[in-house]
Formats: structure tokens, C-alpha cells, sequence
């Protein structure tokens, strides 16, 4: 691997936009378009190689495939409608996603949430951690070629997709989070615990499975170790976060650095490897499936009593449907917050939350000009930045190992353009 | 077969037979298509096709029809007669190959003895080699031909991949042509039709342990399967050589897999595990019942070796192109010359 100074030499080189690019036909090279549609990109992503033989000798990556305009479009909504923008970025875990930008949006507001709904946040964002890591093991594996393994881990996330149905009625975009708490005017469904606790305990199962299958596997290890390997210092000159800066070797994990949402409570473990290859990209993911499930029995077993929702009289969270319809404050605050003219007004000021998403860092960064919605929304998405360190593992490397450095790094192609 | 001309009724049975076998060829291939998605079902916990007839045992049916239906596109820029040309050069030979591999017993009827094989080559493992290494040009051509970038390097995977390892397959063959003191595969089966040490049966597996290890690990890398699918490893190149095909012509390269996937079953059983011998059993005194049973055991033996394929294809990752040639010339071709020489010094001191 090239010492740091080599690394961000790489990055100097391609700060040019890849249309300069000029691809000389004289040295008889490829020039191969990996993707948009490529069954390894999962998505919209595409990388220019140029290829001599099956040596990959310049990657150049290209966004903006999938770019909906997530940003604009969050400023010509409401603080609680913004929540379903913020669902489609990445897909895979979509309540770590409301609950980065709900945090954010609370932050403005100075409004501090029940510990109830605190430990029910930290729930749900473990679980869809989770289904996250399994999606991100699965392709990660079928990509190199053991595709049982994908459908052993689609299973669990079935039975995960199945909990987040009964409680919210949606398996893949929750849009769970409101400011103040929940869209929920009940509490929790009773056997909810009970499933998850269920759930939680095939888990383990799965991942000894999946762990004979692959981990002491030759044809694994000949594939994933040593292959895209990032250094401590070139994965922080990147700006790489999450289980690819753990795989690194840097223990760092913003539920443990900067709690948020009552993580403080909880006691886990930071999973960290060594060398940041695959291989360890794919371990320190495994590893963090079961640190989750250890918080979420946690915050099971001490789950605080009393409300879920703030208090409706903070005029930010909707009444209770019965209070609507049997109290005339009820029938007022519901009035104030979904009238489009009147509604929770953020104080003037700007905020920016960081949370540890299953791919790393993300963060909202939400500007309030006194209004119903943010007045700039933007976002810190993880894998805009895992992106970039593509190039410099790939190159002088072979077009399989292309696949394999591009499904460790878990690109989901939603949160990368936006 | 010694005399100098064929009379009538010996074409009609060799004839018979041709038909027989492609037929059963065939309706494998089909029983193969749907087994491998039922058994991929099987494996990763899910149902896989059950929906056409009972349990989807029509559902290859559907996708044959399907196929013939399905819009021909050929690509604009494509070399036409060799696009054309390719699926058929993936077909023939590997239909051609099951033709010298016998599957079952000497049949006599009234006086007259059938060999159950179509044609009893005295060169019968050089033929099998020598189409082996032609339907690798199916596949380069195919890919060639597309004009296409993906097909072109799925096609240059292939033909570096089958050629390697063909080297180490015939290396290890030569094991048994020593053993056995023929080419012709109808000796070799009857060569391992008794007892070893008068208790285990006297098959080359036995005998040859090292050389089924490495023929087998060719085979797969032959027959392009996991983990040696590198031709049209989906991730990394798509489809492969076959990603520009549609219709018939697409359907022409899977079939010509299956086959491949077929005779080489075959083929190790009648190399390694006694061919149609049923072990402990003198099929010949049974009459035409020792003769069902001779092709039940090679049907059993072969089935195995095919469901062998299909779990080996639901467990193993894929190996990386370099990691492929390396394993072929750095492990195989010496370990196979080794298993040469030690066979040789067992044979000379024996």
C-alpha cells in the first residue's frame, strides 16, 4: 500500500473532472464502462477503467446517476415531511436516516425527546444497522461469487423487515421519526419485544453459518485478503468513516465519541480490525451485527417507562387521535401543525448532528429561517466520501478485484448523489 | 464391430442408439435446468421454480417455449456468420463427446451382442480430449464475434482457462491409461470390474486417488462452474461471452453447458468410479437384468456427480483470474506430473 503522501498524490490527480481525461488508443488499452448498469454496481454507480488486459490501469468514478435532488427538495417541505426525503437515501437502513436528520431538526428546535423514545430510537436504528450490514455482507459475498450466502443473510433481514411492517406498516422506507418522537399516536405494539427478541436470536445462528461458509474458506481469503487495502492515514486524509475506518484500525465510532439518542447508556464494544482489507471490511460487519444485537437486548431490558411522545402542548407533535376528536386543544393543535400556513416553526439559528450510520458518518446539517421547513438542508452522506478512495485501491489491481473493493465499501448509489 | 461392412440391422442399432442417447442427453439437460434451480431452492432455504405442473416439473418446458419465442437480437456491429456460428460450436462437440462413453453392460439379443456405447473407439479418451478442446472455440468466437467489450474478455477468460486446465486433465488421465494399458473407455470399465484386495471394488479411484482429485478440479474448470466460472462470472462481466445472445442461440450456450456438464459427469464416473460396474454384483450372469442394472449404476453414479456440480456451485465463491491460472500451471500440471511418476514406480515395483 502507497504511504500517505502517495495517497493524497492520487487524490490531487484526480480532482479533475474525467471528461479531460484523454484516452491515448496508441497503448492498445480497454476502455471499459463499469456500469451504470453493471450487476456489481447494485445500483447507478459507474467507474471509466482502463484496462490492459484485465489490469486495471486508471478508475475514474462518476456520480450523479441516481441524483434526485434530496437537498433542494428538503427545503420546500415541512420539518416532518422532510423525514420520507431522507428515508430514500439509503435505502438499506432507512431509520438511522430520520434519525440523523430528526436529531438535527430537535437540535433546532431545543427540544429533548422522552427516554422512552430515546431507547426505541436506539432500537430501530440498531435494527436497521443490522439489515444494513446483512444487505452489505450479502452483495458482498455474492459478488464474489457465494451467492447462498446473500439469501442466508436476506432471510434474517426478511424476519428484521417483518418487525419494522408490524410496527410501522412499512418494510423498507419507515418514515418513522417525527420531530418530538414518533408517527405513532399508540405506544408500542405489546408483542413487539417479544418478536424482536425472537429475531435478535436467529441471528447469531445465521452468522455461524455464514462464517463456516466463508471464513476460513482458501477461495475467500485468496480474494478478499489484502485486496483494497486502506492505511490508517489514507482512510482519515479521505475522510473515510464507519466499519471501513474500523477495518483500518481506528477505533473510532461516533455512538461511542459524541453519543447521541442515549447511546451513552449502552455498553458495546467498537469492532476494529487490523489491515482494512475485504476481508476486514466484511469481519468488522459481522462483528457489529452482534454488538447491535447486545444493545438492543440492553435497551430492551431497561426500557424506560412513561410516554413515547413529547407532550402535545410543545405544539411540534400531533395529538393523539382521541384527543383530536374529544378536546377542543386537541382539535386546535392538530389544526396548528397541519395547516400549511401555520405549523412548528424552528427558531432561527442552524445545526448540524453527526451520527454513526451503518456506512459511517452521516450527518444533516439544517439552516432555520423561522419557517415550517429548514431554509438549506444538506447533507454529510458516508459514502460520498468512501467513494472517493476507490481510484487508488483498484488501480493496478485486477477487474475482479474491482467487484470486491466496490461492494466492501457498501456504496449505496442514493446517498452518494443525493 | 470387426467385421468389414456394417449390414442393415447393425446401422438400425447404431442408429437406435444415437437417438436414444441424445434423446436422453436432451431430456437431461432439461431435468438438469430445473434440478439446479430446485436444488439451488434446496440449499439457500427458499422454493425455487415449483409453480409450472406439479412441483415445476414443466417449467423447463415453459422456458424452452419461451425461448424459441423470444426476440433474436443480433448485435448491429457483430461479425454475423461466426455470432451465428458460435452456440453451435458450444453444442456439437460437447453432444458429440457422450458418444464413446459406454453406459451400460454388453446387451446380447438373440445371439447378437450389443455394445451399450455408440461408437467403440479404440481411441476413445484421445476423441474426448480432442472435442473437449474444440468447444472451446464456441466460446471465444462467441465472444469475439459480439463485438461486444464484456463478451470479448469472457471469451479470452475461457479459452486461457480451458486450455490451461485441460493440460492437467489429460495429465492425469494418463494415470489410468498406464493402469489400464488402453484407450478405449469400454477396457477401462471392464478393467475396474473386479475386486480390489478381494473387498473394496477394483475402481481407479482407488488406484488413481491424486488423479480424480485434479481431474475433477479440471472438469470444473472444463465445464466453466463455480468456483472456476470466471467466463461469465455475472458480477464482474455481466454475462460473459453469452451476455450479447438472445432467443435460441442464448439457450444453444446453456444447453451446451448442461452437456458439458453431463459427459463429464460421465466421464468421471467411468474413469474413476467403474463406469456402469455395480460393485460386488457379476452383471453378466444376470442376463438382461445385469444389464438394467450395469445402466442404473452408471445412471446413479452420474446423477451424483451432477448434484455434485450443483452443490458446489451453491457453496464456493469464485476465484480470481490470476489465482486461476496460477492454481492450473503452479499446482495442478506439477501435482498431476507427480501422480505420473508415482504410478509409474507402483506399477514397475508391482
Amino acid at each position: 500500500m502507497a504511504e500517505v503522501k502517495d495517497m493524497l498524490k492520487t487524490a490531487e490527480e484526480y480532482k479533475d473532472n474525467f471528461y479531460d481525461y484523454v484516452y491515448d488508443p496508441k497503448e492498445e488499452h480497454i476502455l471499459l464502462n463499469f456500469g451504470p448498469s453493471h450487476p456489481a454496481t447494485h445500483g447507478t454507480l459507474r467507474l471509466v477503467l482502463e484496462l490492459d488486459g484485465e489490469r486495471v490501469i486508471k478508475c475514474v468514478p462518476d456520480l450523479g446517476y441516481l441524483h434526485h435532488g434530496f437537498e433542494k427538495l428538503g427545503e420546500y417541505k415541512s420539518y416532518n415531511q422532510a423525514v420520507t426525503i431522507t428515508d430514500r437515501m439509503n435505502y438499506l437502513s432507512s431509520f438511522n436516516n430520520n434519525l440523523a436528520y430528526i436529531l438535527a431538526v430537535e437540535k433546532l428546535f431545543g427540544i429533548e425527546v422522552t427516554p422512552r423514545a430515546k431507547y426505541f430510537r436506539v432500537i430501530l436504528a440498531e435494527l436497521s444497522r443490522i439489515s444494513d450490514h446483512l444487505v452489505s455482507v450479502g452483495t458482498q459475498t455474492m459478488d464474489l461469487g457465494a451467492f447462498t450466502v446473500l439469501l442466508y443473510l436476506w432471510r434474517e433481514r426478511e424476519n428484521i423487515y417483518n418487525l419494522f411492517e408490524s410496527l410501522t406498516g412499512t418494510r423498507l422506507t419507515l418514515g418513522y421519526a417525527r420531530v418530538g418522537g414518533f408517527a405513532r399516536d399508540r405506544d408500542i405494539p405489546p408483542d413487539f419485544f417479544a418478536q424482536t427478541q425472537k429475531v435478535l436470536n436467529g441471528i447469531p445462528h445465521t452468522l455461524d453459518d455464514v462464517e463456516k461458509l466463508l471464513s476460513g474458506n482458501r477461495i475467500w481469503l485468496d480474494r478478499t485478503v489484502g485486496v483494497g487495502m486502506i492505511t490508517k492515514e489514507a482512510a482519515a486524509s479521505y475522510g473515510i468513516t464507519g466499519p471501513s475506518l474500523r477495518a483500518a484500525g481506528v477505533p473510532w465510532d461516533i455512538r461511542v465519541a459524541e453519543p447521541y439518542s442515549g447511546y451513552e447508556d449502552f455498553d458495546f464494544d467498537i469492532a476494529v480490525a487490523d489491515h482494512g482489507d475485504v476481508n476486514d471490511r466484511y469481519a468488522v460487519r459481522l462483528e457489529e451485527i452482534l454488538q447491535s444485537i447486545r444493545i438492543i437486548k440492553q435497551a430492551m431490558e431497561n426500557f424506560p417507562e412513561g410516554e413515547l411522545n413529547v407532550d402535545p402542548d410543545s405544539k411540534v407533535m400531533m395529538p393523539a387521535k382521541d384527543k383530536v376528536y374529544g378536546s377542543i386543544e386537541g382539535l386546535i393543535y392538530q389544526f396548528e401543525i397541519v395547516m400549511t400556513n401555520r405549523g412548528a416553526r424552528a427558531p432561527k439559528g442552524e445545526a448540524y448532528v453527526a451520527t454513526e450510520a451503518p456506512n459511517g458518518e452521516l450527518g444533516f446539517y439544517i439552516i432555520s429561517n423561522n419557517g415550517r421547513g429548514p431554509y438549506r438542508f444538506r447533507v454529510r452522506p458516508p459514502s460520498f466520501y468512501n467513494y472517493q478512495i476507490i481510484p487508488p485501491l483498484v488501480e493496478g489491481r485486477l477487474l475482479s478485484d474491482v467487484v470486491a473493493v466496490l461492494s466492501s465499501l457498501n456504496i449505496i448509489a442514493g446517498e452518494l448523489d443525493r | 464391430m470387426e467385421q468389414a461392412g456394417y449390414a442393415f440391422v447393425d446401422i438400425l442399432i447404431v442408429l437406435a442408439k444415437v437417438i436414444v442417447v441424445i434423446g436422453i442427453n436432451l431430456l437431461m439437460v432439461m431435468i438438469l435446468t430445473l434440478g439446479e434451480r430446485r436444488i439451488a431452492g434446496f440449499i439457500q432455504d427458499r422454493y425455487g421454480p415449483n409453480r409450472v405442473g406439479p412441483q415445476g416439473m414443466l417449467q423447463p418446458v415453459a422456458d424452452g417455449v419461451k425461448f424459441f419465442f423470444k426476440e433474436e437480437v443480433i448485435p448491429s456491429k457483430a461479425e454475423k456468420v461466426i455470432y451465428v456460428l458460435a452456440p453451435a460450436l458450444v453444442l456439437g462437440p460437447a453432444l458429440l463427446t457422450f458418444a464413446v462413453i459406454p453406459f451400460g453392460g454388453p446387451l446380447s439379443v438373440v445371439g447378437k451382442e450389443i455394445q451399450l456405447q455408440i461408437a467403440e473407439l479404440n481411441v476413445g479418451i484421445l476423441y474426448i480430449f480432442a472435442l473437449l478442446s474444440l468447444s472451446v472455440y464456441g466460446l471465444v468466437l462467441g465472444g469475439w464475434a459480439s463485438n461486444s467489450k464484456y463478451p470479448l474478455m469472457g471469451g479470452l477468460r475461457s479459452a486461457a482457462q480451458m486450455v490451461s486446465y485441460e493440460i492437467s486433465m489429460g495429465l492425469a488421465v494418463i494415470g489410468i491409461i498406464m493402469i489400464t494399458g488402453s484407450l478405449r473407455l469400454s477396457d477401462v470399465v471392464m478393467h475396474q470390474n473386479e475386486l480390489l484386495f478381494g473387498f473394496l471394488p477394483h475402481w481407479n479411484i482407488f488406484l488413481q486417488p491424486l488423479g480424480f482429485i485434479i481431474f475433477i478440479v479440471a472438469a470444473y474448470a472444463e465445464t466453466n462452474r463455480v468456483p472456476f466460472d470466471l467466463p461469465e462470472a455475472e458480477p464482474e462481466l455481466v454475462g460473459g461471452y453469452h451476455t450479447e445472445y438472445s432467443s435460441m442461440k442464448f439457450a444453444s450456450f446453456m444447453m451446451g453447458e448442461y452437456i458439458a456438464l453431463i459427459t463429464s459427469s460421465a466421464l468421471m464416473t467411468t474413469l474413476y468410479f467403474g463406469g456402469w460396474d455395480f460393485p460386488y454384483v457379476d452383471e453378466s450372469s444376470l442376463g438382461i437384468w445385469g444389464v438394467l442394472l450395469s445402466i442404473i449404476a452408471f445412471a446413479v453414479k452420474t446423477g451424483f456427480f451432477l448434484f455434485l456440480y450443483l452443490w458446489v456451485r451453491w457453496t464456493l465463491p469464485r476465484f480470481r483470474y490470476d489465482q486461476l491460472m496460477g492454481l492450473g500451471w503452479k499446482v495442478m500440471i506439477p501435482l498431476a506430473l507427480f501422480n505420473i511418476i508415482i504410478t509409474g514406480v507402483v506399477m514397475s515395483l508391482l
